[in-house]
């Protein structure tokens, strides 16, 4: 602190948005809004897939399931940062598709699989096969290692919870347990015994999430996948989880806010439209500038994702992580002002703050909450 | 002039070397950390001579037209300078209310005799720079400003007092917004601008003592003082329009100041370098999960500061609420600085109770003074609240 002395200099402000970002941003706001009006997501809060098959092969259509893939499996190779301006969109029209699980499960066969699995499984996913991630044994996304066990006959034992979109997955990406160490397991939809698929009651009506018991169910040897360096690539999942359900949040604050913003200034009580009162301004305000940091965070994160071509350094985790810790923030109290600013209707169903405050709930444990986040943040920044 | 990015690294070099060599030996007096809190002789000499040697080594108003003495570059020149200024923790460049808000609103909106008068001596601090917005009994409520000037000829009388005068008693001009129609329909339509001389009969000031215990604001008292009409700014009326745009650029809303450097920097390495150094339970405070929970939580919205900045530059991630990082900008960070600083005088255990004159003070007593200097700047420039406002109002189109 004293005079003169040179401070350290953080390289860690990169900030880049494309033309190829924009047009994909641009394009994936104009589809969700067209493929998801508050209404079409009301009408598929009680269907037990929770979302239309027509919309999710119009999805296909447009290449987004192939974006972070490879060309020679069929994808256009952009990497996660043209993922982040598609699940921002998303998020922003409460959209519901199996995308993110879809991503992140192309991820893990990506880095973790074998050229022959790769070829086997990749092309199919991005033709629209719908894949998800089996990796909680129980609720805690900070267990470090899994109690699932894949045994040397290559027979699995265990439950996993927090299955997204299991209903209509054909392949189940499960990390288990074998010969001591953490592995993927490739299982497809029809090695599941009858009834092995619980869905859960999800706070989120417009998420579907399910409970699979793998017990039982035996694989063959090509189904387990090649690398062994698992725990690493299991890390770094987790990361781009983290930062695409940040991306997903802070579209989804936006419109909250925007939902917010409309009845302040359409409605009116002791003669004055309730926008004019700073009661509930400067709060306005507050959710404003909390989605602003969580929006900067999350295009960093991506625009680091795309100059380490993929490799996750310090930074990148350093800025995933801050990226899901401030949108986590943003839209909890984005969606618990809403309920709150629009009194008694906030409390019925009808209203749509419901919508957000449990979205909010539900997306602020996905890959992790903000404490979760915070705390392995302090031995990277403090250290 | 060139940008390109190797000229840049080079120039960004040559200044870094500049100051490693000019940066003057600690006075042995404490600094002012902001433009506001300059309240000593000693401090105020310090300070001309070092902006006078920033000035002379080509480092000030390099964006500023040449021949009014600036150096006619690309403002990315003085980035790059206010840039390692703030890393190397230089002293700060105080003339601020010249430098950063009456210069560019001169060169912007002024006369050509209005620029060849007063641009060179804001640049070479012969010129000390203060501003006459606030009225004792008209703070946020600008536009309700009393302070008349009554047109007597070839001259104004002023009558009234403005507040909160940084560089009150040091300044030879201020920018001075007074009524000269007292029944306009709209208050605001019956203000005026005036650049007018400190040095005045019928003009006096009287320091004020702030919270720090300092001085270095004065209220300022105008008793049937007489100016030339030649000080009046623009036209009759014009008060408002000028008084709004010198706020765009205190708010640094608008570019074009001869620097932005006008505060030392305080930021969580510092707080984290106390809490390395200071025990408690027996071990650094670092150590401590729940200090290093705040300390992450700091830290996040700093990089979110620097990062808002960021992609302010890229409109394409701005289209929500585009006005929403402009306008948040000045309230964001001296919020955030004043929790900081605030926690950084809990954190000191039974030494958060010494002030900055007890020699077993923490680092001088730095965070307490830096506490309570932050308010100037919560305060100062429209207060939070009415920043909130403001962001409600205009970023996120709320009804007044």
């Amino acid at each position: 602190m004293s005079l003169g002395q040179v401070v350290k200099n953080l390289n860690a402000d990169s900030m880049r948005f494309s033309e190829e970002q924009k047009m994909i941003l641009e394009s994936s706001r104009s589809f969700c809004r067209d493929t998801s009006s508050i209404e079409q997501v009301r009408q598929l809060l009680e269907s037990p897939q929770g979302y239309d098959e027509n919309v999710w092969q119009q999805l296909v259509a447009l290449g987004w399931t192939g974006i972070a893939i490879p060309e020679s499996f069929g994808g256009s190779e952009l990497g996660i940062e043209a993922v982040v301006p598609i699940v921002e969109s998303m998020g922003r029209s409460l959209s519901a598709t199996p995308f993110i699980p879809c991503t992140l499960a192309a991820q893990v066969i990506l880095h973790a699989a074998s050229p022959e699995q790769q070829l086997r499984w990749l092309p199919k996913m991005v033709e629209g096969q719908v894949a998800t991630l089996a990796l909680l044994d129980n609720e805690d996304w900070g267990a470090t290692t899994t109690t699932h066990q894949l045994s040397d006959e290559l027979v699995l034992q265990g439950e996993k919870w927090f299955v997204d979109d299991a209903v209509t997955a054909e392949l189940f990406i499960v990390l288990s347990q074998y010969q001591g160490s953490a592995r993927f397991v490739v299982v497809e939809r029809n090695q599941l015994p009858e009834g092995a698929i619980q869905a859960h009651a999800l706070i989120d009506e417009t998420k579907r999430s399910a409970k699979i018991d793998f017990t039982a169910v035996a694989v063959s040897a090509d189904a387990v996948l090649a690398e062994e360096n698992t725990q690493e690539i299991l890390d770094d999942i987790k990361l781009i989880g983290a930062l695409l359900t940040a991306a997903e949040a802070v579209g989804t604050t936006s419109s909250c806010l925007n939902l917010i913003v409309e009845y302040l200034k359409t409605r009116k009580q002791f003669g004055k439209l309730i926008g004019s009162y700073q009661a509930l301004k400067h709060p306005s305000v507050d959710i404003l500038n909390k989605l602003e940091g969580a929006r900067s965070q999350v295009y960093h994160a991506a625009t680091l994702f795309e100059e380490g071509k993929g490799k996750i350094e310090r930074d990148l985790e350093v800025a995933c992580r801050m990226a899901k810790a401030s949108a986590n923030d943003a839209l909890l109290y984005a969606g618990d002002r809403a309920v709150q600013f629009h009194g008694g209707m906030g409390f019925t169903y009808e209203c749509d703050a419901q919508l957000y405050i449990r979205r909010a709930q539900w997306s602020q444990q996905q890959f992790g909450d903000s404490a979760h986040h915070r705390k392995r943040l302090a031995p990277l920044l403090l250290g | 002039m060139n940008t390109d990015p190797d000229t840049l690294t080079a120039f960004r070099q040559e200044v870094s070397a500049w100051l490693v060599d000019n940066i003057p030996e600690n006075p042995g007096f404490l600094l002012p950390l902001t433009f506001m809190e300059v309240g000593t002789d000693e401090q105020l000499a310090f300070l001309v001579a070092w902006q006078r040697k920033v000035y002379e080594a080509g480092y000030l108003g390099m964006s500023w037209p040449q021949e009014y003495g600036g150096g006619g570059k690309p403002p990315a020149y003085q980035n790059i300078v206010d840039k390692e200024l703030a890393r190397h923790k230089a002293p700060i460049i105080f003339n601020s209310i010249g430098l950063g808000w009456a210069g560019p609103l001169i060169l912007e909106m002024g006369t050509e005799a209005e620029k060849q008068r007063y641009i060179k001596g804001i640049l070479t601090a012969e010129d000390i720079w203060c501003q006459g917005f606030s009225e004792p009994d008209n703070g946020s409520d600008l536009g309700n400003a009393q302070t008349r000037a009554v047109r007597d000829g070839d001259e104004y009388v002023i009558n009234g007092s403005k507040i909160w005068t940084t560089h009150g008693p040091y300044s030879k001009y201020m920018i001075l917004l007074a009524r000269t129609n007292p029944e306009t329909k709209s208050k605001y339509a019956g203000l005026s601008f005036f650049l007018s001389p400190m040095q005045a009969p019928g003009i006096s000031t009287s320091p004020i003592q702030k919270i720090t215990g300092e001085y270095g604001f004065a209220q300022t008292f105008f008793d049937d003082a007489r100016i030339s009409v030649g000080c009046l700014m623009g036209e009759e009326g014009d008060g408002w329009k000028l008084a709004m745009r010198t706020l765009e650029y205190e708010r640094s809303v608008e570019g074009g100041q001869a620097t932005n450097y006008k505060i030392t920097a305080i930021t969580s390495d510092d707080l984290i370098e106390t809490c390395r150094s200071t025990q408690r339970d027996g071990k650094p405070l670092l150590d401590d999960p729940v200090v290093q929970d705040q300390l992450v939580q700091f830290i996040m919205e700093e990089r979110n500061l620097l990062l808002n900045q960021k992609r302010g530059d890229l409109p394409d991630l701005c289209t929500d609420y585009p006005l929403s990082l402009m306008l948040s900008g000045k309230l964001e960070a001296t919020e955030l600085f004043r929790r900081m600083r605030q926690y950084a005088v809990s954190l000191q255990g039974a030494k958060g109770g010494l002030y900055i004159h007890d020699a077993d003070a923490l680092n001088g007593g730095i965070w307490q003074h830096a506490y309570f200097n932050n308010f100037s700047a919560t305060i100062g420039g429209g207060t939070s609240q009415v920043q909130n406002n403001i962001i409600a109002e205009h970023a996120l189109g709320l009804p007044k």
